[in-house]
C-alpha cells in the first residue's frame, strides 16, 4: 500500500505514539485488503465501548492510547452502546460501573461523541450518499452501505478507531465502486413475513455469501424499517458480507433459500418455549419502532418484565412527543445508552431465558451470556405477553 | 528461547515451504491447529483458556493457545478485534495465524496491536493429518514451513 510522506511520518511516530499505533492498524488492514492507498473519510462509527465485550485489557489499551496527546478524532466520530444506562447506574456492579466509566473517559478525551448508539443512521444526520466513512458496528455498516448509499467497509472496532484518529481509511473493498455490485442473488422460496424471518434470512445469507455484496432482488423493495434492520443485523452477525442490493440482473449466481435453511438456524437459536423477560432492541429501537410499540400497548400492560433499548437522543425526542408514555404505563423499562446484545444486565444469575425478536440478540445471548432464548416477532410479543390494563 | 529455535530452524530440513503474504510480520514455531470454518472471536472463545466453546464449531473444546491457528477468517462482531488483544494479554493467544480465505479487518487489526504474526495463504489445501508436528510461520522470509 502506498503511503504518502505525511503517512510515513505518522507511522514513524513523528505525530505521536497514538497516531503511530493507528497507522500500524491501518497498514495491516490495508495490506490484508490489497488497498493501494489511504483515502480521507467524513465520519467514523466506533465499536468496542461495552466493558462486557472489551474487558480490562481493552479498557487499559484505550486508556493508554487516550493518554497520548495525539489521540484526537480527526472526523466526527460516534460511539456504539456501552454496558448500562447512564441514568440508572445502580443496575450494574460498582466494579463494572468504574471500568465502564474509565472506557467512556478515554473516548471522551479522544473527543468522540458519546452517542452510545448502534443505529447512528437513525440518531444522526450522516454525510450524503457516496461519502466515504468508516463504520465498525456491523448492522450499521451494512445498513448505511445498503440503504443510505454511504461507502464503508465492515470495519473492526480497532480499524474504525484508527481511521478516526487519522481521518483516513484504506481504499479497498466496498469503497471501490465495482466491488459494490453483487455476484450472487438470494431468492427466498418461502414467504418472508416478520422481522424474525428477515433476521434469519440475513443470518443465513451471512453464512452462505463470502462476497462483499449480495443482491436480494425484488425482496429488498418489500422490506420496511423493521425488516431492513433485522436483515442487516442478522447478516452482520454470521459472516463477512457488508452490504445488500436490489439488483435484478446478476450474471454469476442465483441462490435459493428455502424453509429448511431458515428453520435450521431458528432451531439453533430458539432454545426456549418462553422466557423470564422480554428484551426489545438489538439493534436499538428508533422512533418508528418506539411509535409502533407505543400504539400496540395502549391501554395494556406487560405480563412479563420488559426492557426496551434505544439511543438517548431518540428516547428524549420520543418523550417530548409523548411516544414513551404508553410504553412506560405498560410497565416496560426504557434503557438508553446500551443494547440487548451482550448486556451485563442479563446473566445466568438473574435470568434463565429471554424473549426477543432479534436474531442477533439471540445469537449473542446464547453464545456469550449463556442464556436460553425464545425468538418471537414483535407483534406476537406485544400481543401474547400483554393484557388489558 | 524463540531465538534458539529460530537458529535451529536454519539447519533443519523442512518438507515443504509455502510462500505467503505477510500482514503482521514476525516469527512463530508451534503445533498447528486447523479449522475449516471461520471463527466468531467474540462469541466462540473462552479468553481465559483460549478454548473454543461453541459446540457446533469443529474446534469445540480445543485450545488455540500457543498454536499456529490456520483458519479461513474471522466473522461476526467488530469487537472481535479486542478479543485477539485480550488473548495476548492473558497469554492464551495463538503464536501465529494463517488465514486461508481472506484476512478480515477484525483479524488484521487485532493482530496488529497484539503483535501476533499473521499471514495469508491463498487456496490453502494442505490436509492436516498431524497436529502434533511443529510448523514455522516465518514472516521475515514470507514463508510457512512444515
Amino acid at each position: 500500500m502506498y503511503l504518502s510522506k505525511d503517512d510515513e511520518k505518522g507511522l514513524g511516530g513523528n505525530y505521536g505514539e497514538a497516531v503511530a499505533t493507528a497507522y500500524r492498524i491501518l497498514v495491516a488492514v490495508g495490506e490484508s485488503a490489497n488497498a493501494d492507498r489511504l483515502i480521507p473519510i467524513e465520519w467514523s462509527h466506533v465499536s468496542g465501548v461495552n466493558y462486557n465485550t472489551i474487558g480490562s485489557s481493552g479498557r487499559d489499551f484505550l486508556e493508554e492510547l487516550a493518554s497520548d496527546p495525539s489521540a484526537k478524532a480527526k472526523v466526527p466520530t460516534t460511539l456504539n452502546p456501552m454496558g448500562f444506562d447512564r441514568s440508572k447506574k445502580d443496575m450494574v456492579s460498582e466494579e463494572f460501573f468504574n471500568s465502564q466509566n474509565r472506557i467512556v473517559q478515554a473516548y471522551r478525551s479522544m473527543e468522540f461523541t458519546l452517542s452510545f448508539t448502534c443505529i447512528p443512521y437513525e440518531a444522526f444526520f450522516l454525510p450524503g450518499p457516496k461519502s466515504n466513512v468508516s463504520f465498525a458496528e456491523t448492522n450499521a455498516a451494512i445498513y448505511v452501505n445498503s440503504i443510505l448509499g454511504l461507502h464503508t467497509n465492515k470495519e473492526s472496532a480497532l480499524s474504525a478507531l484508527a481511521s478516526s484518529l487519522i481521518g483516513k481509511t484504506p481504499f479497498s473493498g466496498l469503497l471501490v465502486e465495482e466491488n459494490r455490485y453483487a455476484k450472487a442473488r438470494l431468492i427466498p422460496k418461502i414467504k418472508l413475513e416478520t422481522e424474525i424471518d428477515f433476521g434469519l434470512f440475513g443470518f443465513h445469507a451471512g453464512k452462505t455469501i463470502r462476497d462483499g455484496s449480495v443482491s436480494l432482488g425484488n425482496t429488498f423493495k418489500e422490506m420496511d424499517r423493521f425488516k431492513l434492520k433485522a436483515f442487516s443485523a442478522g447478516l452482520g452477525t454470521s459472516g463477512t458480507c457488508g452490504m445488500f442490493t436490489s439488483e435484478e440482473e446478476i450474471k454469476a449466481e442465483m441462490v435459493d433459500v428455502g424453509k429448511e435453511e431458515l428453520e435450521t438456524i431458528k432451531d439453533e437459536l430458539n432454545t426456549a418455549e418462553s422466557g423470564d423477560i422480554i428484551t426489545l432492541g438489538s439493534p436499538q429501537l428508533g422512533m418508528v419502532e418506539l411509535n409502533h410499540v407505543s400504539n400496540m400497548v395502549e391501554d395494556k400492560k406487560f405480563t412479563k418484565k420488559c426492557f426496551v433499548f434505544c439511543p438517548r437522543t431518540i428516547c428524549d425526542k420520543a418523550k417530548r412527543f409523548g411516544v414513551t408514555d404508553n410504553i412506560e404505563k405498560a410497565g416496560a423499562e426504557i434503557i438508553c445508552d446500551s443494547c440487548t446484545c451482550l448486556s451485563p444486565l442479563f446473566n445466568k444469575n438473574n435470568t434463565d431465558s429471554i424473549i426477543t425478536n432479534s436474531v442477533k440478540a439471540a445469537y449473542y445471548m446464547k453464545h456469550s451470556n449463556k442464556l436460553d432464548v425464545h425468538l418471537s416477532d414483535l407483534n406476537t410479543i406485544l400481543t401474547k405477553y400483554t393484557e388489558k390494563r | 528461547m524463540l531465538k534458539e529455535k529460530e537458529d535451529k530452524d536454519k539447519y533443519k530440513e523442512w518438507e515443504k515451504e509455502i510462500p505467503c503474504k505477510v500482514i503482521v510480520s514476525g516469527y512463530a514455531i508451534a503445533d498447528p491447529i486447523y479449522s475449516p470454518l471461520p471463527i466468531n472471536f467474540l462469541a466462540m472463545i473462552n479468553i481465559d483458556s483460549g478454548i473454543i466453546i461453541d459446540p457446533l464449531h469443529p474446534l469445540f473444546e480445543k485450545s488455540i493457545r500457543n498454536r499456529i491457528l490456520i483458519f479461513p477468517n474471522s466473522i461476526g462482531s467488530s469487537v472481535g478485534a479486542y478479543v485477539y488483544y485480550a488473548l495476548k494479554k492473558k497469554d492464551t493467544a495463538p503464536k501465529g495465524i494463517i488465514c486461508t480465505s481472506t484476512v478480515d479487518y477484525i483479524t488484521a487489526s487485532g493482530c496488529a496491536i497484539s503483535n501476533i504474526p499473521l499471514v495469508f495463504i491463498k487456496d490453502f489445501n494442505w490436509i492436516f493429518d498431524d497436529e502434533k508436528k511443529e510448523i514455522i510461520l516465518d514472516g521475515h522470509n514470507k514463508l510457512v514451513k512444515f
